[in-house]
């Protein structure tokens, strides 16, 4: 059944805006209801903006009163940075899902529920295995923060897929966002002009591309993909390998010292290293794509590398360490070489 | 490299149709594509030249030439890893090139049975684990990229503290390694890699000297499993001269504990004799590759069946213990 009228949640964030624009230019879709805090800034087309915070019972109503069918939720917030601290974080992730899940459930009309969920709910370890696949346990425990929100939303989500058989539940964990557009703690880190890394670790990371990740959630929206699904571009960088792609230098900063350099960054509102995202940035994690591309049938159109490099010539990223230069004084040297041979052959016939 | 021709190509014929590329190529067929000069389009030539200067180029400035290459695609980020952080560029260029005189001139490793290793496809090297440092892993794996036909990569699988320590952890991902976990060597042979398992562990290489050449527990028979998951080939191998690298006499277990290592060794000459006894004695290595023990007949439900399993784990463990006996029994000495 293709969806009719649409709600998404978040509408006012990037990924949700651009959603809803082009779920809103889709002929088939005869509504669009935006909800958030506050306005979307940029153009959401003919999208209905309800202004309001999905823990308030007015969402309940509006789901009833529009008869909606398909709810799209990505409010779920990565960082306490613009939430106001962790527990404000933590109650509109969790108690927020709730109270949307709980109107979902009431509803009649509804017949589709998106979840834009994360692989942060894989955590991050020295027992994982290379890459994550669906049916996987993270092999470490959580304490707080994005992955243990996540992990806790994807269980309410469970919860009504359990109670609703009726409702097909869509879970969409997608690797760390990356593009020319997008903002998000990890493309602030990599805009940094040196950037700290854990020393004596490399982790692999993954990405996928802002384009890739919409066209998911539209496809989501627009066909029939019910499931858990992993979206991430295909392949991985080692993290020393994405700065040097980057044109960056990295400093290494010894695990000690490592807490106490997050937390600087943190109040001089740079990025924010997260006890989570450390580990992240000394572990790494890959996920297994192969559900995306056979069962859900999208293969991304962006690999992690061509993602990323897509993010750095699209921000136009100053390269403090220029590949056209380096490539220069290396044809130099050569031929500098090249040049000292020709003389001494030319000596050495002379004498 | 395609042949080129050694006679003087052909004059331009003087027809109406452009005169084509005389190159062979690889099917013996002509290139035919339109000629720019010499007899030869402009994709031939250029590979002509190019053999041409590389002719005359002396070997320093070819190294040269490499060496600033790699130098530039290491500091711009302009290579390849796969999905496990493997690094092909680095591990040739600098890993394998780093243990090469070790593995040479020091222990003087002598490789035997590299055939029964394929030459492609997925295959699982099981090994005796000793030494006290994981020399022996580096040392199977260079044998079978130095002298193996395919020059192939053994893929290895360590234990999660290896993943666990700075320094090391990327070392063993960018070299190959990744965890010893059924999903990773599944997710290895099922796309036709050569992985290596020392079943034995920190068990097997941290054993006294006492117990040496004497296997250890071979663990669940994980390895045993995933092999048969996967339908690949088990090929034993053992290792003579490993467990001679440094001698275990004693072990500081309080000092293992307090820094959550699985052991803190004392050798003859270490702590002794302090960085000096960090030094390997030089013994003579034996890395002898058995005969592959196939799964592929096996159902792939038989993964399942502890008994089945249990019995080839020990059917390996048998084969890679009297080999080790007949091996230590061809030895003249441990250093010759």
């Amino acid at each position: 059944m293709s969806s009719r009228v649409v709600l998404i949640t978040g509408v006012s964030r990037y990924l949700g805006g651009r959603l809803a624009s082009l779920l809103a230019a889709e002929p088939g879709i005869e509504r669009v209801i935006g909800v958030d805090v506050v306005p979307p800034r940029q153009d959401v087309g003919r999208t209905e903006f309800v202004r309001a915070d999905i823990r308030n019972p007015i969402i309940a109503k509006v789901i009833t009163q529009a008869k909606v069918d398909t709810v799209v939720h990505m409010s779920v917030i990565a960082t306490p940075f613009g939430a106001g601290g962790r527990t404000a974080m933590k109650e509109i992730n969790v108690i927020g899902t709730m109270q949307l899940l709980a109107a979902c459930q009431k509803a009649p009309s509804l017949r589709k529920l998106i979840v834009k969920s994360t692989t942060a709910v894989y955590g991050a370890s020295s027992r994982d295995p290379a890459l994550f696949t669906e049916g996987m346990e993270p092999r470490s425990q959580f304490r707080s923060g994005y992955g243990k929100d996540s992990t806790e939303v994807e269980g309410y989500v469970r919860g009504l897929g359990r109670r609703r058989p009726d409702v097909d539940v869509t879970l969409l964990r997608f690797a760390n966002f990356i593009g020319p557009r997008i903002d998000t703690p990890l493309t602030r880190y990599f805009s940094l002009p040196l950037v700290p890394r854990m020393f004596g670790f490399d982790p692999r990371v993954q990405f996928v591309h802002e384009d890739d990740g919409i066209e998911v959630l539209r496809r989501s929206v627009v066909d029939e993909h019910r499931g858990t699904f992993n979206v991430a571009g295909d392949g991985v960088l080692l993290l020393s390998q994405a700065i040097r792609r980057a044109g960056r230098t990295s400093v290494q900063i010894p695990s000690p010292a490592v807490s106490a350099v997050g937390s600087v960054f943190r109040r001089a509102g740079l990025v924010d290293f997260s006890p989570e995202q450390m580990q992240f940035l000394q572990f790494g994690r890959g996920v297994d794509t192969t559900r995306l591309r056979v069962d859900f049938g999208y293969v991304p159109a962006y690999s992690t590398l061509a993602a990323f490099d897509d993010f750095v010539s699209g921000r136009q990223l100053k390269k403090y360490v220029d590949p056209a230069r380096l490539e220069h004084l290396e044809r130099r040297l050569l031929s500098t070489a090249e040049r000292r041979r020709a003389t001494t052959a030319e000596s050495g016939v002379r004498a | 490299m395609i042949p080129i021709d050694g006679r003087e190509p052909a004059p331009p014929r003087r027809s109406r149709r452009a005169a084509r590329c005389t190159a062979s190529l690889a099917d013996g067929k002509r290139c035919r594509e339109a000629v720019v000069a010499d007899g030869l389009c402009d994709e031939h030539l250029a590979e002509r030249l190019e053999a041409e200067a590389a002719a005359v180029t002396p070997d320093w400035e070819r190294k040269l030439a490499g060496g600033l290459a790699f130098l530039r695609r290491r500091v711009t980020g302009d290579y390849p890893v796969d999905d496990f952080g493997f690094d092909p560029d680095l591990t040739e260029s600098v890993f394998l090139a780093a243990v090469r005189p070790l593995y040479e001139k020091y222990f003087r490793v002598e490789a035997r049975g590299l055939d029964n290793i394929p030459a492609e496809g997925g295959a699982l090297v099981v090994a005796n684990h000793s030494g006290t440092v994981p020399l022996d892993a580096l040392m199977t794996q260079l044998a079978i990229f130095d002298h193996h036909p395919a020059h192939r990569h053994l893929r290895m699988l360590g234990a999660d503290l290896v993943f666990r320590s700075p320094l090391v952890a990327p070392i063993a991902r960018k070299s190959g390694g990744t965890l010893a976990c059924n999903e990773d060597a599944e997710r290895l042979l099922s796309a036709g890699e050569l992985a290596g398992v020392w079943p034995e562990g920190f068990k097997g290489i941290g054993k006294p000297f006492s117990e040496r050449y004497k296997l250890q527990r071979f663990g669940r028979g994980g390895f045993v499993s995933a092999a048969i998951r996967s339908g690949v080939p088990i090929v034993p191998c053992s290792i003579v001269g490993a467990e001679e690298i440094y001698p275990i006499i004693g072990n500081v277990k309080i000092l293992a504990r307090l820094f959550g290592f699985p052991y803190v060794p004392v050798t003859p000459t270490f702590p002794l004799l302090g960085p000096l006894g960090l030094l390997p004695l030089p013994s003579k290595w034996v890395i002898e590759f058995g005969e592959p023990i196939a799964t592929n007949e096996l159902d792939r439900g038989a993964a399942d069946d502890p008994m089945l399993v249990f019995n080839l784990t020990d059917q390996v463990r048998e084969v890679i213990q009297q080999t080790l006996y007949k091996l230590l029994l061809g030895r003249r000495s441990v250093f010759f």
